[in-house]
């Protein structure tokens, strides 16, 4: 265990050196617009993997949160002060991830993994319906003084308290009641969590982190309507980038990031048409062949590895709840 | 102005719960999650639109060729896609999730080919669309058509289910996968079978959609979405809650787009689908689900 959190030190000492680096280093705008990227991913793959990594239940709502954080700002941005929308688009976010949570997660993991599924189509829905009919407008502006230079520092300042929240979250008895559950949900149960309440306050946790990206993110958009918000691919991507890692360890998601985000850049670049082609099959390849991510097969590999595999884990017997 | 609300509550219902019935099977009894089911469905309508309109061929003449290609290709899909994932998981809890994500996968891989293929937009053909007229209100003959087709299909699979010797099979799979190999059922086959079989059903609703809807490549999630909350609210592998889910359904969302909105049909189908998860997880029947 000490050799792990070294690592983890001297882990993070590097990424925060080369995250603080980059913009002295003279790149140019594009340069930037790719950092802001890789923050952006890792933000939100390490906080979907707070909640979806240890609980394994699959959330595919992420794009909500972060489509409810940009839309927060496309309406509130020219009332209230900067650090108030943030505010504002954190609580919302931690409201719906509340209400989804209260619904769903009391019960087996697939009804949350179905709701989170169609969830976004149904806000966007939603919102559009209301924009049209209530206040009679189909898109908005962003005017805000935001440079990209100040979206970068925010995420990584946001990085740096997701990871600490993750840190934190690891050594506390909510980490371990939540890994418990992730083993076997009703040996938890059983032992004496309120695994629902544990899952409920990770899921809200993990939503408001992607709400508050969405809400940095938004001044890089001038114009904004329901369907460029609440978009199905965020979610998709943020699940290959934590699984492609491996979502069970802290640094893991930011693993998938780096090569991911990257190949992503080059291939809607190259191939846009064929960019969901492209996208789907290398999550297949993901899915089949390193179930674990690029962290957990590396460490299975070592011959001290000190957390089992997720797919070694014994199956379940009988008809689980 | 009510008999209009009954009869397109009846075609809308009558359609999901043959489109239901198929994933129904998939998730029950082949214990498949199926995200990218509506994408199957999109396939078989361009298939049909496809025959239609380039070859001349008559939609219903479409129907017999493409229900047996989708029963194949999904044979396929589960044997070559699904099998690894079977016997990774030991047909333990990961199933479901592993299942999840490669269906999640494939729904990209498919959307994306269907895009490049036939592009963004909405299509459609015409076919029967004259009015009927029924007790005093108009109904386009291909909607009667659609609805008649959906009860004789699904009919035939609620019937042969209960009453043939493989459909009760089929049943005990659903009902007991650990104990179905202790009375000589072959799982492997039943799963197999019950999951092509899906596969057929999706195929025929899609070909039936596009015979009076207009569909696009990016609308197979919505029909997965609708397919889900008819599967969840009837119980996960029970044909007869299938029926009455997806006619509960049809009709709530022929209301929600008569009466307040058709922009809302979704927001309406969440609701349902809240309502449910508050008040009946185990579904309308009762019997638990996984």
């Amino acid at each position: 265990m000490k050799r792990n959190e070294l690592a983890g030190g001297i882990f993070v000492t590097l990424l925060f050196a080369v995250i603080l680096a980059t913009p002295f280093a003279g790149g140019s705008s594009y340069h930037l617009s790719i950092g802001i990227s890789l923050l952006q991913y890792a933000v939100m793959a390490t906080a979907w993997a707070l909640f979806s990594g240890p609980t394994r239940y699959v959330s595919l709502a992420t794009g909500s949160f972060f489509g409810i954080g940009a839309y927060t700002v496309a309406v509130l941005g020219d009332f209230l002060p900067w650090p108030a929308v943030l505010c504002v688009a954190l609580l919302i976010g931690l409201a719906l991830a509340l209400l989804v949570g209260l619904a769903t997660l009391r019960l087996s993991g697939v009804y949350f993994v179905i709701f989170s599924f169609g969830l976004s189509e149904m806000i966007r829905q939603l919102v559009s319906w209301y924009e049209v009919n209530i206040t009679k407008t189909s898109a908005r502006y962003i005017f805000l003084d935001i440079t990209q230079q100040q979206i970068y520092w925010q995420l990584a300042a946001l990085l740096a308290l997701v990871l600490a929240v993750g840190w934190w979250i690891g050594r506390s008895r909510l980490g371990t009641a939540l890994r418990l559950i992730g083993e076997d949900e009703v040996v938890a149960a059983h032992v004496g969590i309120d695994t629902t309440r544990v899952k409920l306050a990770l899921f809200a946790i993990s939503s408001a982190f992607m709400s508050v990206t969405g809400a940095i993110m938004a001044p890089r958009w001038t114009y904004i309507d329901p369907s460029i918000a609440f978009n199905a691919n965020i979610s998709f991507q943020v699940l290959i980038m934590a699984l492609f890692g491996g979502a069970s360890r802290l640094f893991g998601p930011i693993a998938g990031v780096i090569p991911l985000v990257l190949m992503i850049e080059y291939l809607s670049t190259n191939f846009p048409n064929h960019f969901s082609i492209l996208i789907g099959a290398i999550f297949m390849i993901i899915v089949y062949f390193i179930p674990d991510g690029i962290l957990g097969t590396i460490s299975a590999r070592r011959p001290r590895a000190s957390q089992p595999p997720l797919a070694a884990k014994a199956p379940r017997t009988g008809a689980a709840s | 102005m009510f008999l209009d609300l009954l009869i397109s509550g009846l075609t809308l219902g009558g359609l999901y719960a043959l489109v239901a019935m198929g994933l129904t099977l998939q998730c029950g009894v082949a214990r498949i999650m199926n995200l990218s089911y509506g994408e199957f469905l999109i396939a078989s309508a361009f298939l049909a639109y496809l025959l239609t309109s380039k070859l001349q061929i008559n939609p219903v003449a479409a129907l017999l060729l493409i229900v047996p290609l989708g029963f194949v290709v999904s044979w396929l899909v589960y044997r070559v896609l699904m099998l690894p994932l079977v016997r990774r998981s030991k047909a333990g809890a990961s199933l479901d999730v592993d299942s999840i994500l490669a269906t999640f996968g494939l729904l990209f891989v498919l959307q994306g080919m269907m895009l490049v293929s036939f592009g963004g937009n909405y299509v459609s053909y015409s076919f029967l669309s004259f009015p009927v007229h029924i007790a005093g209100t108009q109904v386009a003959a291909n909607r009667l058509l659609v609805f008649v087709f959906a009860v004789v299909l699904g009919g035939t699979t609620y019937l042969l289910m209960k009453n043939t010797r493989t459909g009760t099979a089929v049943r005990a799979v659903a009902a007991a996968p650990n104990f179905a190999p202790l009375v000589g059922i072959n799982v492997l086959m039943i799963s197999t079978l019950a999951f092509a079989l899906g596969g057929a059903m999706v195929s025929a609703s899609g070909v039936l959609i596009s015979m009076f809807l207009p569909f696009s490549a990016t609308m197979g999630v919505l029909f997965t979405m609708k397919a889900l909350v008819i599967v969840i609210m009837g119980g996960v592998g029970n044909l007869k809650g299938c029926l009455v889910a997806g006619l509960l359904l049809g009709f709530t969302e022929a209301t929600v787009a008569r009466l307040v909105d058709p922009g809302l049909t979704i927001a309406a189908n969440y609701a349902l689908f809240l309502l449910v998860l508050l008040f009946l997880p185990n579904g309308l029947y009762g019997k638990a689900a996984r």
